[in-house]
């Protein structure tokens, strides 16, 4: 019975290529792969000693070879050996995989932030520079890259298998992780977490550069708006401006480097702030009050796209002063043929600014 | 001892005119039975259709994997597949597969008690699984659900047009007749047990159930609590579960798995059991370090609800949190190694022989291994992240759920068929089925392992190219598992008619149940026992054998 050649060959393809583990194409792989390794090598020989010693009594003490059983207790001494040495070896697994976690979930402050947002069924990544792409991810080499990830629908799971990384895209919720890059080519980009029909299509394609690839890729792929830019025409065009101005008699405080400092809300509990609760208070301002102000602001849920959040987020973040802000509201008022009835956010920036 | 009928040995031997079966006739004395034998029966029967069901439906999964394309079916359908594949395993055949049947049957018996504490509450438990069963096929046949057996929202809640609402009712009642039955365990163990049977002279089979019924019981009304939710979720939109309300999606997986990991050992736990009675047995031996190995089943249990966000270390929960479940989930692995080794270190200085059951036993011993030592790579917190939700996940629980508690259960089934049925099931070809299903199964999950480790993703009904050879291997090996699953139903309805006629005791073994008439009488004791002798008395056993030959023949 001869193999088919097709057959043949294909197999010979295969167990050339053969692999077990993926590429290993981020700085963290290699430590992960260690550890597989280490965590492999221990089960062999645990599964080893177990299929040795159940081999060797059953040879030993079948029934023809010792046709009358010696009854045993148990032994505490042996009992404690292969209760402490299994422990042992599950704890140095257990303090060494914590070691990895918190390095794969704790990205460092210089890394690059790409926002990453799932739906049904495809990833689109928003780039800082404001390059948009579906199902792909450009990143550059040796370079701290981390990920913001946002659901807008169910839960995804971002896969990156060459870089042994992978996080969760939370609906209403940021999430990060981080990684470095460290060989140029094209890796599988999964969605892992089961997410409704089309689940298995939902992959694409991480495109590892070298820096000058990057660059190119950078300047050839520009919307020509970056993420702050577009996060300013959001902000002025939902008039945020008119109570976030900084000026004395604001009704909302000022934005200006709020962005990483800490905050106290009229609950009396102080806050950090970052990505998820300026997302938060844009969404569901009236639980994120800052202490002495009034909680007038209306809620925007359901107005703005995960997108377009990312883009006021990442205006925030970037705002080191209200000069512009209070630039565009005084280009308002200074308009001559503003109708008093005109739109609602007109009539209050004028009342703000009015005597 | 006299109090023990006694009937003469195999060679003699004829099936009792009066035993549990024979005791009365007609559809209603089985439909309204509070026989725990006769439970027991109806469990064995239900439980073996929806395997086969939930066999079927692998067997279209592994089909479709067989190509990278989606071609069989639409991904749809695929989804909608091994969803019912994992609710119709986990709900109908894994948690009741062990307690139901031989639990039902043998733990009255074991404990020397003539029925359990609440025998009609047995009856319902049984009729309340057939009632979540037949919702289940029914919301099969009405269009199927898509969401996978984990129910996530809010695709369950928002996301999915299918049918949530009804399979979410089929399990909330399977999971009462769960409930029942771990309550029945629980009282009968502590209030029935005949005088002397201390708790350390029970056999090591009732430690994993008494273990495995709090289990059920603790556990199984936080999964009928989150399927209230969700269903109130998706009618009225209460909102627990929903960002948008202030509700929080990650809650309901805290809840899920609160459940659904202790229901991991729910369905190992009994299957441990089975393994500790057979490995005694055939190696004419007490267990090695008895009291070490009923704690452990304890200890499992206990540790067993400490550990359920180690399924969740990707999703955003706190970096510490993580520490501490990646912590217990270590802790929790230790017992099932102590246990390990105390049935390796059973055999020695024993006197082993190889029937069906021993090897059924060597094979959970060999794939319960290699199943435990792989979760060992899923709760070491930053291997988990490059594994999880691929196949090496799958691989690990069909290792613990297939290769353990389906092997345990053949085991189980084929060493307790004499006194079931009273009649020997063909020791040859069940030898043989057990091989076949050994390397059938190791070629059908091994491949996954490496799947995982390359990164394919699981749930996926298709996949990148590359993948292709290991799941032609996985594919193939499936089919000569169906073959190991498929002899057994045969050659077992074959042997109730044309089966060697077993007797009281044909393996020799020491347990109560073996000291009675096989079938068994349906008060299974003429008068109740005393015991005197200790768990696992072989030499008891011998000396009780001489005292017929002195008085009897």
């Amino acid at each position: 019975m001869g193999l088919s050649p097709v057959i043949w060959q294909f197999l010979v393809k295969w167990m050339v290529s053969f692999a077990i583990i993926p590429p290993e194409a981020s700085r963290i792989a290699p430590q992960v792969d260690a550890l597989l390794v280490f965590m492999t090598l221990v089960s062999l020989v645990g599964l080893t000693l177990v299929g040795l010693l159940v081999t060797a009594f059953s040879i030993l003490y079948r029934r023809d070879r010792n046709p009358v059983p010696t009854q045993i207790e148990g032994s505490t001494l042996l009992e404690a050996t292969w209760t402490i040495i299994p422990l042992g070896l599950f704890l140095i697994m257990f303090v060494w995989g914590s070691v990895l976690y918190f390095r794969i979930y704790t990205p460092p402050p210089n890394a690059m932030n790409i926002y990453v947002v799932g739906k049904q069924w495809m990833w689109k990544a928003e780039h800082p520079g404001g390059q948009h792409e579906i199902n792909s991810l450009h990143i550059p080499i040796d370079k701290p890259i981390q990920l913001t990830l946002i659901s807008q629908d169910v839960f995804h799971s971002f896969s990156i298998p060459a870089f042994r990384v992978k996080r969760e895209a939370i609906p209403g919720r940021y999430t990060t992780v981080w990684f470095e890059a460290t060989t140029p080519g094209t890796y599988h980009l999964f969605c892992t977490q089961y997410c409704g029909t089309a689940h298995s299509a939902m992959i694409g394609d991480i495109v590892v550069q070298t820096p000058e690839d990057y660059k190119m890729w950078l300047a050839g792929s520009t919307s020509g708006v970056s993420l702050a830019q577009n996060g300013e025409r959001l902000f002025s065009s939902l008039s945020c401006g008119a109570c976030h101005n900084g000026q004395p008699d604001a009704r909302g405080p000022s934005l200006a480097n709020v962005y990483g400092s800490k905050l106290t809300l009229t609950t009396g509990s102080p806050v950090l702030v970052d990505e998820a609760y300026l997302r938060q208070a844009i969404l569901n301002p009236s639980a994120h009050i800052t202490q002495g102000y009034a909680p007038i602001m209306p809620t925007y849920q359901g107005q703005i796209s995960e997108e377009g959040l990312i883009s006021l987020v990442e205006y925030i973040k970037n705002l080191n002063s209200n000069y512009r802000v209070q630039q565009t509201l005084n280009t308002t008022e200074l308009l001559p043929e503003q109708p008093d009835k005109g739109a609602a956010k007109g009539a209050a920036m004028q009342g703000v600014a009015k005597p | 001892m006299s109090t023990i009928l006694n009937l003469p040995d195999q060679a003699t031997a004829r099936v009792p005119k009066r035993n549990y079966l024979t005791n009365e006739n007609g559809i209603m004395s089985w439909l309204l039975t509070g026989d725990h034998k006769r439970i027991a029966i109806l469990y064995l029967i239900s439980i073996t259709f929806f395997f086969f069901i939930g066999g079927a439906l692998a067997g279209l999964i592994r089909l479709e994997l067989l190509t990278p394309q989606s071609d069989l079916m639409a991904s749809d359908t695929y989804n909608k597949i091994f969803t019912m594949h994992g609710v119709v395993m986990i709900f109908l055949f894994l948690v009741p597969s062990v307690p139901a049947t031989l639990g039902n049957f043998l733990i009255p018996i074991m404990i020397g008690a003539k029925d359990l504490a609440f025998p009609k509450i047995n009856l319902l438990s049984w009729y309340l699984y057939l009632a979540g069963g037949a919702l289940t096929l029914g919301a099969m046949i009405s269009g199927g659900v898509d969401t996978g057996w984990t129910f996530t929202t809010p695709m369950s809640t928002h996301f999915s047009n299918t049918n949530v609402i009804t399979t979410g009712l089929a399990i909330f009642i399977a999971g009462f007749s769960s409930i029942f039955t771990g309550l029945n365990f629980i009282v009968t163990l502590h209030r029935m047990r005949a005088p002397g049977m201390t708790w350390f002279k029970m056999p090591l089979f009732c430690w994993a159930h008494y273990a495995a019924s709090i289990l059920m019981v603790l556990g199984t009304p936080v999964l009928a609590i989150t399927i209230v939710l969700v269903a109130l979720e998706r009618t009225v939109g209460i909102g627990v579960f929903d960002p948008t309300k202030g509700g929080d999606p990650i809650l309901f997986q805290h809840l899920f798995w609160f459940y659904s990991h202790p229901a991991v050992y729910i369905m190992i736990l009994p299957g441990m059991g089975v393994i500790s009675e057979v490995i005694s047995t055939f190696s004419r031996k007490r267990v090695f370090g008895y009291t070490a190995v009923a704690f452990s089943s304890v200890a499992i249990a206990v540790f067993g609800f400490f550990v359920w966000a180690h399924h969740m270390f990707i999703m955003g929960v706190s970096n510490y949190a993580v520490l501490v479940f990646s912590l217990l989930t270590m802790l929790v692995a230790v017992p099932s190694a102590i246990k390990i080794f105390n049935w390796a270190f059973t055999l020695y200085k024993g006197s082993i022989t190889f029937e069906t059951p021993m090897l059924y036993a060597f094979g959970f011993m060999g794939l319960f291994t290699i199943g435990g030592l792989t979760g060992v790579f899923l709760g070491t917190a930053g291997t988990d992240i490059h594994l999880t939700e691929t196949y090496f996940i799958v691989a690990h629980f069909h290792f613990v759920m297939v290769g353990g508690m389906l092997m345990a259960f053949l085991s189980g089934i084929h060493f307790w068929w004499p006194k079931l049925t009273g009649r020997m099931y063909p020791e040859k070809i069940s030898q043989l089925a057990a091989v076949v299903t050994f390397i059938g199964f190791n070629f059908t999950f091994f491949p996954q392992f490496l799947l995982g480790m390359l990164g394919m993703p699981r749930r996926y009904a298709a996949y990148p190219q590359e993948f292709q050879v290991l799941n032609v291997f996985s594919t193939a090996g499936a089919t000569i598992l169906g073959v190991g699953y498929l002899l057994p139903m045969i050659y077992l309805v074959w042997s109730l008619k044309y089966g060697q006629i077993a007797g009281n005791n044909p393996w020799q073994a020491t347990g109560l149940e073996w000291q009675i008439q096989s079938p068994p009488l349906t008060e299974n004791f003429t008068t109740i026992p005393i015991v005197t002798q200790d768990v696992y008395d072989y030499e008891w056993l011998e000396r009780q054998k001489e005292h017929e030959v002195t008085h009897v023949g």
